[in-house]
């Protein structure tokens, strides 16, 4: 019956030709794309720089760059992965796409607004190729001061604006989605009856627009510094190196959920369609999203620990980052108990899903080493630090990103890619990326610091393991870029619904007209409403 | 993994370096037990309830308080045992006993300066005797840097403008890897060294041949005189400024009626910033020392003025008889040129 499905006559990407049909489209799944294909580029800059970095870290001497291209290096990584590519992706691209049809509407809010923070990101972005193709920027991706305001003699400032200009595209999509959650949903489609993948971005877009203002703030106030020689940061003109910290965390805390919480609301999509389901204690899944967001905001200065701040704050931010831990774990285990009594499928989104779970969950788990004070200190700025977030940002919100868009390219395309390649690509990224960063807490422990150019010898077998699983990891990386390109020209029609799921954006055709809706879409009695009904309208029976 | 050559674990040499080390062997077994947990159902469910033909949908099960509550309640109070005992490690690591000898580190891109009371000086490498509470005050001469004792299983960030302090009881004989863990620029990675742990009557063997140039002290007194502090800072109070004897560790009320605890950090404020905190009764008269003095001397002034209030001195050497302790550092030493790694 799947052969039969043919490409519907009229949908939004045939909806004007031409460049500049793009440019100035309001039309959300439009932005999404365009979106989607600048974040590629960063990402595939980003991957670029890790791999200068893993390449340098065979040999225990610096001996491939000079100590400063290292450094420029990987402070170049993390600004790219960071502010260009993990802020952006699922929110920009997924939630850009689907929000207005998740909730049956024809766009979001403010669709001029939209395409204005896309620009927004493109300038930021241009400052930021303008720092690198200018010399690069080597101060971390942190930025701390006083290094960055006085001591550093790369590009602080383009790369400081681009990241300052790309916050406010962040804002603007954060305030988009609260008005068109708030205001656009279908009649009949109350707050509880919405995907979770809804809540999510929900609570994501609180941070992003009570988070990124003070960013911003913080680095107009490194630039005043580094560019009029104002005392903020600087001790010798009378400031404190420290508050940079306290202000920088403030925000980039809550910036890790802004990248992690997004992932965790597609994770909620993929396994209650793969076990065909309502996700197991939903209104706890729902509220932890929140809980994060709200709790994310009191922890920042877990960050600082060894940075001579009183060991009575310490021990308060101990505590309180015990907290985000709570709602973490309590989607991790109402997941697994969606499993339970499930009918669950393997297709290449769920294999996405359970890698993710596998990598969050080490991810969670090694957060308690780092939330506790008497092993933090130990392990502070170690190699350990570096392996927990990248299992957090790279296992959790890239895994989660990845599975999303495997799950949605047939709404998105309307066509499905290589079954095959997307398992291969599954399977090693989760093999690749077990190697590359497990070794990378050993190293921890032993000592190594982060930010090495060069390093004792001890340390080496670490590193050449997790250098070899970095190689399989990029490989992993590139297979969805050949198969998925093949597949919008070759990809067989994947007609609406292709996997069977429950959620409005697959009442519509794939891919959707203009207005989403050709008719309007009818909102089911529950969220993630699965009967052997159901399933027959999906022509899967 | 334990493969030869790839150890797992750095040494551990100091008094507190097991506590951690168990903490961190805690936490790893209630990882891999919740971990181990997640993973067994995830794939046990995935067997157990595969899909058994196309269009069979799951049992509608919308969730249970009770497992909710069960799965909330559990790992928030295990987690509060690791915040109890990691607490526990912190406060161990953060307050030194009140017999410790104090150790100077100046971070400087890219090297740290060691510098010890009875006169020695040395670069990227610290002499340290074996069982005894060793107190580190550190600073920074630029930007951020972080001293870090993998093996004791501390560190402590260099902070430009203000002292943070670590401390330690070495309790293995060896040398072990000192790091910057505080990205620092250009040579970070360079920005190491080692701590030696030493038998305490080889500690004093080399502190004797490594003490030059006079005790840390007596290098302040000199500057005490030069910089013309002791026109004002006069023992018998009659001078322009106040007298600092017996000042450190006591309180004093300032110009505005708030009070003071004048340590370290008050004694290096005044000097460098003096019009920031001024005692009551006095004038802002004193000259700003921003940038006309460097971070060791500042340290040698610090370290001179706190002779001059014996009861606030810890002992400074570990050898020397409670008795002889203020003597030592009043200058009883004979020492000669350079420092002792310089």
């Amino acid at each position: 019956m799947l052969d039969t499905l043919k490409l519907p006559d009229h949908h939004y990407l045939n909806d004007g030709h031409g460049l500049k049909s793009w440019l100035l489209t309001k039309d959300h799944k439009r932005i999404a794309m365009m979106y989607l294909i600048s974040i590629t580029v960063m990402f595939a800059l980003g991957g670029f720089f890790a791999a200068g970095v893993r390449l340098e870290l065979m040999t225990p001497q610096g001996d491939l760059f000079l100590a400063d291209t290292y450094n420029k290096f990987f402070t170049m990584h993390g600004v790219v992965m960071v502010f260009f590519f993990l802020i952006p992706s699922t929110p920009a691209v997924l939630g850009n796409f689907l929000i207005p049809p998740m909730v049956g509407a024809k766009d979001l809010a403010f669709p001029r607004i939209n395409l204005l923070s896309l620009y927004i990101f493109w300038l930021g972005a241009a400052f930021f190729f303008y720092a690198l193709f200018s010399g690069g920027v080597d101060t971390g991706w942190t930025f701390y001061t006083p290094f960055s305001s006085f001591s550093s003699n790369t590009n602080v400032v383009p790369t400081a604006l681009g990241v300052f200009i790309s916050g406010f595209s962040s804002i603007l999509t954060g305030l988009n989605f609260i008005v068109t959650i708030h205001r656009m949903r279908a009649p009949g489609l109350s707050w509880f009856k919405l995907p979770l993948f809804v809540w999510a971005h929900y609570a994501t877009s609180l941070i992003q627009v009570l988070g990124t203002p003070v960013v911003a703030i913080t680095i107009i106030m490194v630039f005043v510094e580094r560019a009029f020689g104002f005392g903020i940061f600087d001790p010798v003109r009378g400031g404190d190196p420290v508050l940079f910290q306290h202000l920088f965390w403030f925000y980039s805390h809550p910036a890790v959920y802004i990248m992690i919480v997004p992932a965790l609301g597609v994770m909620s999509e993929l396994i209650s369609t793969f076990t065909r389901k309502t996700i197991f204690g939903y209104s706890f899944v729902a509220f932890s999203s929140l809980a994060i967001a709200v709790f994310g905001f009191i922890v920042w200065a877990h960050h600082m620990f060894v940075a001579g701040i009183s060991p009575y704050s310490a021990l308060v931010f101990s505590f309180l980052s015990f907290s985000v831990a709570i709602p973490s774990a309590v989607k991790v285990f109402n997941w697994t108990a969606t499993l339970w009594k499930g009918s669950i499928s393997f297709e290449p989104p769920m294999l996405y899903a359970y890698g993710f779970m596998g990598l969050f969950l080490v991810g969670g788990l090694t957060g308690l080493f780092l939330a506790t004070l008497g092993t933090d200190i130990h392990l502070h700025d170690t190699y350990f630090v570096v392996a927990h977030f990248h299992y957090i940002m790279v296992g959790g919100a890239i895994m989660g990103y990845i599975g999303g868009i495997h799950f949605w390219w047939p709404k998105m395309t309307g066509r499905m890619y290589s079954e095959f390649g997307a398992r291969m690509s599954a399977i090693l990224v989760f093999v690749g990326f077990n190697l590359t960063f497990f070794p990378q807490f050993i190293l921890g422990y032993m000592g190594m610091p982060r930010r090495y150019h060069a390093y004792p010898d001890e340390f080496q077998v670490l590193n050449i393991m997790s250098s070899a699983g970095a190689g399989v990891l990029g490989i992993g990386y590139i297979l969805p870029v050949i198969y998925l390109t093949y597949s919008l020209t070759r990809g067989k029609a994947a007609g609406p619904n292709p996997w069977g799921a429950s959620g409005l954006e697959w009442q519509t055709q794939s891919p959707p007209v203009t207005a989403n809706f050709t008719e309007p879409p009818v909102v089911p009695a529950e969220p993630y409403e699965y009967t052997p009904h159901v399933a027959r309208e999906a022509n899967l029976v | 993994m334990s493969s030869k050559g790839v150890p797992l674990f750095p040494e551990a040499a100091s008094s507190f370096a097991t506590n951690v080390d168990n903490l961190y062997l805690f936490i790893i077994a209630v990882s891999v037990f919740f971990g181990v947990a997640v993973i067994i159902a995830m794939v046990a469910f995935g067997i157990i309830f595969k899909q058994k033909k196309p269009g069979e949908v799951g049992e509608r099960i919308e969730g249970n308080l009770a497992l909710e509550l069960l799965w909330s309640i559990i790992p928030t109070i295990i987690s509060m045992v690791m915040f109890g005992w990691g607490a526990q490690a912190f406060f161990e690591m953060r307050v030194p006993p009140a017999e410790t000898m104090t150790v100077y580190a100046v971070g400087k891109q890219w090297m740290w300066k060691f510098q010890h009371p009875e006169g020695a000086r040395e670069i990227n490498e610290l002499h340290v005797p074996l069982g005894k509470a060793v107190k580190v005050l550190i600073t920074s001469e630029d930007v951020l840097h972080s001293l870090y004792f993998p093996s004791f299983r501390t560190k402590m960030d260099a902070i430009p403008g203000r002292y943070s302090q670590l401390w330690f009881e070495a309790t293995k004989t060896g040398t072990y890897h000192i790091f910057c863990t505080e990205y620092c620029g250009t040579n970070h990675s360079g920005m190491i060294g080692s701590v030696v742990v030493m038998e305490p009557q080889e500690y004093q063997a080399w502190l004797a041949g490594g003490s030059v140039g006079g005790t840390l002290a007596e290098r302040g007194e000199k500057l005490f005189s030069e910089l013309a502090c002791s026109t004002c800072h006069m023992d018998s109070g009659q001078g322009r400024g106040p007298s600092l004897a017996n000042i450190v560790g006591a309180t004093a009320e300032l110009a505005d009626g708030t009070t003071v605890v004048r340590d370290e950090n008050y004694l290096r404020e005044s000097i460098i910033n003096s019009q920031a905190k001024i005692v009551k009764g006095y004038q802002p008269l004193m000259p700003a020392f921003q940038g006309l003095i460097n971070e060791e001397n500042l340290v040698a002034l610090v370290e001179y003025v706190k002779t001059k209030s014996p009861a606030a001195r810890p002992t400074p050497a570990p050898a020397a008889a409670p008795a002889a302790s203020t003597a030592t550092t009043d200058g009883m030493q004979t020492p000669s040129a350079t420092g002792g790694k310089n």
